[in-house]
């Protein structure tokens, strides 16, 4: 606080000023620039000053800060849909048919909220991957981890039960099918469906709960843990970077870091137009209950656990697996934070080598083991050949894959254990890719262009 | 003030700080309740009106046949000995609605292809367990199948069958 602070402060006795600019308006040195971002609202909410290495576009690719615009995105044309919208069974689809048909802009909101629905839960995959991948979960950043994780459960579950509400065939049927999956859980997945459900079958109910769910409870939590863990990553000290010996150079904020995330929030902005004017957001037929669509399948989010469900024990495909990765993903600071090297992409070149080999390995493997599973599987019902014998054969792979890596390849144990993740996540994103693509009519196994 | 240092504003204290924590939880406990009430699924008995469906006089199905009531949800199957069976529509794979196929004398699930024979029997999987069953009666050569509740069921036994 100097004299030319309380100078500023007679010229703005109501402190409006101090929502943009306390500082000089149009700052000049860069001591006017630091004094700016720190006394006015809205850049207070970064830093004064940040790491050049930190701010380099290859270091986080600016993946949080995009999924912030998406979510604001989100809201914006939420909030326009819902002046139009009835989330009654009778009226939904018609309503819907009226954003699309009748109202101006109305398809293009409603495309631009269904681009970046989807773009979201791409890009804070991503993000993931990228704080994985550069050891950014390890010491104070582990909570921040599970609430990131948490914030990715909030998301999906805001876009599941957002799937629904244009109440058209592909809806009803992917809600169906997904809300039933819950029936496998032992003992009170019947309660647990009929909960979700509202009742016991997809109606009126299910789609008031989702539309609650989906207006109002999900997008305040979100909001909310959503600032918990940006202010966790300025608690941090900033996002991860290499551990140096000497102070990491320093530039300010303003224009530096400024530039470039306004720069991305614009360029994110656009691709969701263009994808928004360019392809809109698809509107079936109405829900029929008396017709399945041929074949139905889960949001693409969740089909890699339909493409489960045709090869495991149901108890195994819906309930063991699924809670087995998420456990795995919310602790993983606990199973595989690196102890060094954080900071740098894949924590070593050899890092590198065992992410791409593991990557490659899952590519491989995933569509043989589905392959294999699905010409000489019997249905896959019992607990031996649907739940033991294939857990074993996965385990065993990625086991022998943990060998070649340590005994061929000489790749440290932080190294190993990201490859073991790849491996995984690797995996289970081909399952989704071939239940999504692969699969056509009684999800049967074919090619996507029907050869 | 001399009461804050007498010993025996202590287990006061002690006591105060307990009633708040105790009134705080049940005060939580009390919130939980109310959300678990407004999301219980609602009961379809809540409704008034009959819940038995008329399907028709017996004579309408032929021995051998099944015959679909979009209305009621539900296939009445003749079985070749003349009883009858009401099978709810829902596949028990993930719940899609299954068509009777004529040509192949099955229900065939059009998601994910699990098959079901005349009685509800799983012919081909990924479908494990057997198509719900309502309860039917025949009362003067009409048959009524009760739609109020449907009878899950781990595979078939003749005691399922409907004799006129």
């Amino acid at each position: 606080m100097s004299t030319n602070d309380n100078h500023d402060r007679s010229n703005d006795r109501l402190g409006w000023r101090t929502v943009i600019a306390a500082a000089p308006t149009e700052p000049a040195s860069e001591r006017d620039r630091s004094r700016l971002a720190r006394f006015s609202f809205l850049t207070h909410l970064r830093p004064v000053r940040v790491s050049s290495g930190a701010i380099a576009w290859s270091h986080t690719m600016g993946l949080g800060g995009t999924s912030l615009v998406l979510l604001v995105l989100l809201v914006l044309s939420g909030v326009l849909q819902m002046l139009v919208y009835v989330p009654v069974p009778a009226e939904a689809h018609g309503s819907v048919a009226t954003l699309d048909h009748a109202v101006t802009f109305g398809a293009l909101v409603r495309g631009m909220h269904y681009w970046s629905a989807n773009l979201l839960i791409a890009v804070m995959l991503l993000h993931a991957a990228r704080v994985f991948f550069t050891g950014g979960l390890g010491g104070t950043r582990r909570v921040n981890w599970i609430i990131g994780a948490g914030l990715l459960l909030g998301v999906l579950g805001a876009a599941f039960t957002g799937y629904l509400l244009p109440w058209d065939q592909r809806a009803f049927w992917a809600v169906t099918i997904t809300t039933s999956m819950l029936e496998y859980v032992p003992l009170v997945g019947a309660a647990m469906r009929e909960t979700a459900l509202g009742g016991s079958e997809l109606g009126g109910a299910t789609l008031v709960l989702f539309y609650t769910l989906h207006t109002s409870v999900l997008p305040i939590a979100l909001a909310a843990v959503a600032a918990w863990h940006f202010w966790r990553v300025r608690r941090a000290g900033g996002v991860i970077e290499p551990a140096a010996g000497n102070e990491p150079e320093k530039v300010a904020f303003l224009p530096h870091l400024f530039v470039r995330e306004l720069s991305q929030a614009l360029i994110m902005v656009a691709i969701v137009v263009v994808l928004a004017a360019a392809f809109g957001a698809p509107l079936g037929d109405e829900a029929n209950p008396g017709m399945s669509p041929n074949p139905a399948k889960a949001p693409w989010y969740f089909v890699g656990f339909q493409e489960l469900l045709v090869h495991l024990h149901p108890t195994v495909a819906v309930l063991v697996l699924p809670l087995l990765g998420l456990v795995a993903f919310v602790l993983l600071p606990f199973l595989a934070a690196p102890r060094e090297g954080a900071g740098r992409w894949f924590l070593s070149k050899i890092g590198k080598r065992a992410c791409v080999f593991a990557a490659v390995a899952a590519t491989v493997a995933t569509p043989l083991l589905v392959i294999v599973s699905d010409r000489f599987g019997s249905g896959a019902t019992g607990w031996l050949t649907g739940g033991m014998l294939p857990i074993a054969i996965v385990a065993a792979m990625a086991a022998a894959t943990d060998v070649f890596l340590h005994r061929v390849v000489h790749a440290p144990r932080d190294e190993r254990r990201q490859a073991t993740v790849t491996l995984f996540a690797v995996g289970f994103a081909a399952l989704t890719i071939i239940a999504q693509f692969f699969r056509g009519a009684g999800m049967a196994l074919g090619w996507p262009w029907g050869a | 003030m001399k009461t804050a240092e007498t010993p025996q504003s202590k287990p006061r204290r002690r006591f105060l700080r307990w009633l708040w924590t105790g009134l705080g939880l049940v005060v939580i406990a009390e919130t939980a309740w109310v959300i678990a009430a407004f999301l219980r699924p609602r009961s379809k008995a809540a409704k008034a009106g009959s819940s038995l469906f008329t399907a028709g006089t017996i004579d309408e199905f032929a021995p051998g046949s099944v015959t679909a009531f979009p209305a009621g949800k539900f296939y009445l199957s003749r079985l070749d000995d003349g009883g009858l069976l009401a099978l709810h529509r829902e596949c028990t794979h993930l719940g899609c609605t299954v068509p009777w196929s004529e040509s192949e004398q099955r229900f065939v699930c059009p998601c994910h292809a699990s098959t079901f024979d005349s009685r509800g029997r799983v012919l081909g999987a990924p479908a494990t367990r057997p198509l719900d069953m309502l309860a039917v009666r025949v009362e003067n050569g009409i048959v009524k199948v009760d739609l109020s509740h449907r009878t899950r069921r781990v595979a078939y036994h003749a005691s399922q069958v409907t004799k006129p």
